[in-house]
């Protein structure tokens, strides 16, 4: 494939290996945010080509492990409605709520659908007016415009069936709670290239300041994660801290305009929970009053319902980058993708998934030679 | 500062979901689901020394005779694609699941759920393409049944096929029989059929229209056995894809399997539609593939048998059996390093972002 084979060849990633290899003189902890990176790292290998010395840890940019729980069991209940078509990206039906999930939801009669866009939904709801179509919003800022040019479209229309479920997260308050966290370990952030695209990176330049750590916009092949790695560890090793793009192909300093200005017309910033990690004061968006109409927590009562997710994992920890998957006693064991106990084992960009996915047989290794 | 890291220690995360107490789609994916309903439910119930063998057939012996006997179900929405139709499919898929055997396929019977409603026009022309595959695979369609349900109670057209065909002397195929050492040979891209079905549900277009791959292998097994008889199993990648067959093959043999991603065919609408869609190939169904594992001495006089056969032009040799991580299949990516190929739980669920 054009302009993707480039960034996964051998030669490519084996070189910027060795030059990775070659500056490094200290052991160096780097946080991948995305989820998207972490699947990467996993599918490819790339965590193996790297020193030993350098340890990469996996951020909280899962969007679908870090919606929650309550969001969940909303979209169960709305879901669940006789009049409602509930239209989701397809990895949210598998992420279990309080007591069930979207599947469930499906196979006991509701009318659940996987869509590719809002504006497949949207499509649905002009196409069948005597039902309720309720999108399911979320994901961190990537999400956020095509999101709001869907509600956007459907008041431009007049439409009257149509809604969101809206439970956007932000990724710059997560990199402060983390860095301003006295557990924090980690020394520099591959910064989420699609987010970047969207929102630009001069958000990241006053955490870099306040915190003196480097970050680098880093993209999603093989090639763009280790050209990442190598500009942290130069700036690590030569006590530099500022922000770097490496995914200058896709990624400007402003981000996207256009875009930004869509979420900033249909949204607005919100305190919000994350699964896993708890309230992040103004890490979320959700619509803005004058978009009250498109709002199914309101047009279907459900604002008020809360949940509370008992400790059963260490998926927290996980998702912030403490402990490895593999840390954990359950992964594995009791935590496996067809019975996941915690957020990160159920998407496929899950840390603990992507770790079950791909490297279960360095775990079973380390278990037979122990 | 501090206040928000005692915060952290004090995160919580979800539960589980009590599993198992209603059927999901994802129990149909092929997938370990699939396998878990297939072992609690049914072989639970019906088990037998000929199902326990968990082959894509049962092989019976009737008075000097070794006959494939095999059921297989299609449910393929929508019921047109490019390439083939439910008609064409449900020859092909039960014709494959016998030559997998190493049968030569002879009789199938057909079997119709209609939902009310089915334009009658729409019925002839499955029916049509049914016969004209059968024809075209040498086999008859000599029993049959419909039954119409009422409207909402089916999904326009549900067809089942059964086939029996014969196995001929000293034609053994089973994974008891794979030894470490072995080849793994695959007889061409993968992810067709699965990609334009998907396209042509999705309303995606390529510049050259993909094509499902949807054919009868049983000649192609034929020039393969004809080449040697130290082929030790055959298998289609139907649902699930090729992953959820090497690890059937990898568990049912307790061997290791190692492939090489780099020498697995995918073709670049494929590569490109899965890219798109955040799917990976390796979990996309095939419907004229097939997998085989073939002793290493004679690896390559099948794979030159399967070249020269229309069905496995774009043959390759993916990899091996080993002794090392027995039922886990490890493939060496594009880059250099070693990584797991899972099954899936379920079906393959297209990502956010």
């Amino acid at each position: 494939m054009k302009y993707i084979d480039e960034y996964r060849g051998e030669r490519i990633v084996q070189s910027l290996a060795a030059r990775i290899a070659q500056r490094t003189t200290r052991p160096w902890k780097l946080m991948e945010i995305c989820g998207g990176q972490t699947h990467t790292i996993m599918k490819y290998g790339l965590d193996e080509l790297i020193p030993d010395g350098i340890q990469l840890v996996h951020g909280p940019g899962c969007p679908v492990c870090v919606t929650p729980i309550e969001v969940v069991d909303k979209a169960i209940a709305i879901a669940s409605r006789p009049d409602v078509i509930f239209a989701s990206y397809g990895d949210m039906l598998r992420v279990p709520g309080s007591r069930s999930d979207l599947f469930r939801v499906k196979a006991a009669g509701g009318d659940v659908r996987i869509v590719y866009s809002p504006m497949d939904a949207v499509t649905l709801a002009r196409a069948l007016p005597q039902r309720q179509v309720v999108f399911l919003g979320i994901g961190f800022e990537t999400t956020a415009p095509p999101n709001a040019m869907a509600v956007w479209e459907a008041r431009r229309e007049g439409l009257t069936n149509f809604s969101m479920l809206v439970s956007h997260v932000l990724v710059p308050p997560a990199i402060r709670l983390l860095l301003g966290s006295t557990d924090n370990q980690v020394d520099g952030f591959i910064a989420p290239g699609h987010v970047c695209a969207v929102m630009g990176y001069w958000q990241y330049e006053s955490l870099c300041r306040e915190f003196h750590v480097p970050i680098v916009v880093g993209g999603f092949e093989p090639a763009d994660l280790l050209e990442a790695v190598d500009m942290l560890v130069a700036q690590l090793e030569e006590g530099r801290a500022v922000v770097e793009n490496q995914y200058a192909r896709s990624v400007r300093h402003e981000g996207n305009v256009p875009a930004q200005r869509i979420v900033e017309q249909v949204l607005e910033v919100c305190d919000r929970k994350w699964r896993g990690i708890g309230l992040i004061p103004r890490s979320g968006l959700r619509l803005r009053e004058e978009f009250a109409a498109f709002d199914a927590e309101r047009i279907f009562g459900v604002g008020q319902m809360t949940a509370e997710e008992p400790a059963e994992c260490i998926s927290a920890e996980v998702l912030l980058g403490l402990k490895r998957p593999t840390d954990c006693p359950v992964f594995g064991a009791a935590c496996t993708p067809q019975n996941p106990l915690g957020a990160p084992m159920v998407s496929a960009e899950g840390a603990c998934a992507a770790y079950h996915r791909y490297k279960r047989h360095a775990t079973q290794t380390a278990e037979v030679a122990g | 500062m501090k206040d928000e890291s005692r915060f952290i220690a004090e995160m919580v995360c979800p539960a589980p979901l009590p599993a198992g107490d209603q059927v999901l789609l994802g129990h149909g994916s092929g997938g370990k689901l699939s396998a878990d309903l297939i072992r609690d439910v049914f072989l639970a119930v019906f088990h037998n020394p000929i199902l326990a063998r968990m082959e894509d057939q049962a092989i019976l012996k009737i008075e000097g005779l070794r006959l494939a006997f095999t059921t297989d179900t299609f449910v393929v929405k929508p019921l047109f694609f490019p390439g083939g139709d439910i008609g064409s499919l449900a020859v092909h898929g039960t014709v494959n699941d016998l030559a997998m055997g190493g049968a030569r396929p002879l009789f199938l019977s057909a079997a119709f759920i209609i939902e009310e409603g089915l334009p009658m026009e729409t019925l002839r022309r499955v029916v049509a393409s049914l016969q004209l595959a059968a024809a075209q695979a040498g086999v008859q369609v000599v029993t049959g049944d419909t039954k119409v349900v009422e409207k909402g109670s089916g999904d326009g057209l549900f067809i089942n096929t059964s086939g029996i065909g014969v196995v001929a002397e000293g034609i053994q195929l089973s994974t008891d029989r794979v030894r470490p050492g072995d080849r793994i040979l695959l007889s061409g891209s993968i992810g067709d059929h699965g990609i334009a079905i998907l396209a042509k549900r999705e309303g995606i277009e390529f510049e050259t229209p993909l094509q499902s791959d949807s054919a009868a292998l049983h000649t192609l097994v034929a020039s393969m056995l004809a080449a040697s008889r130290e082929i030790r199993c055959l298998r289609d990648p139907t649902r699930g894809g090729l992953s959820s067959t090497l690890n059937e093959f990898a568990t049912q043999a307790n061997a290791g399997i190692e492939i090489d991603e780099r020498a697995i065919p995918v073709r670049e609408e494929v590569k490109g539609a899965c890219e798109m869609l955040g799917l990976d190939p390796l979990y996309v169904a095939n419907e004229g593939k097939l997998v085989a594992i073939v002793a290493p001495e004679d690896a390559d006089r099948v794979l030159e048998a399967m070249q020269r056969h229309p069905l496995g032009t774009r043959a390759r040799i993916i990899g091996s059996v080993t002794s090392q991580h027995p039922r886990l299949v490890t493939m060496r990516t594009t880059v250099g390093p070693m990584r797991i190929v899972d099954m899936l739980a379920g079906d393959q669920l297209p990502r956010i972002c």
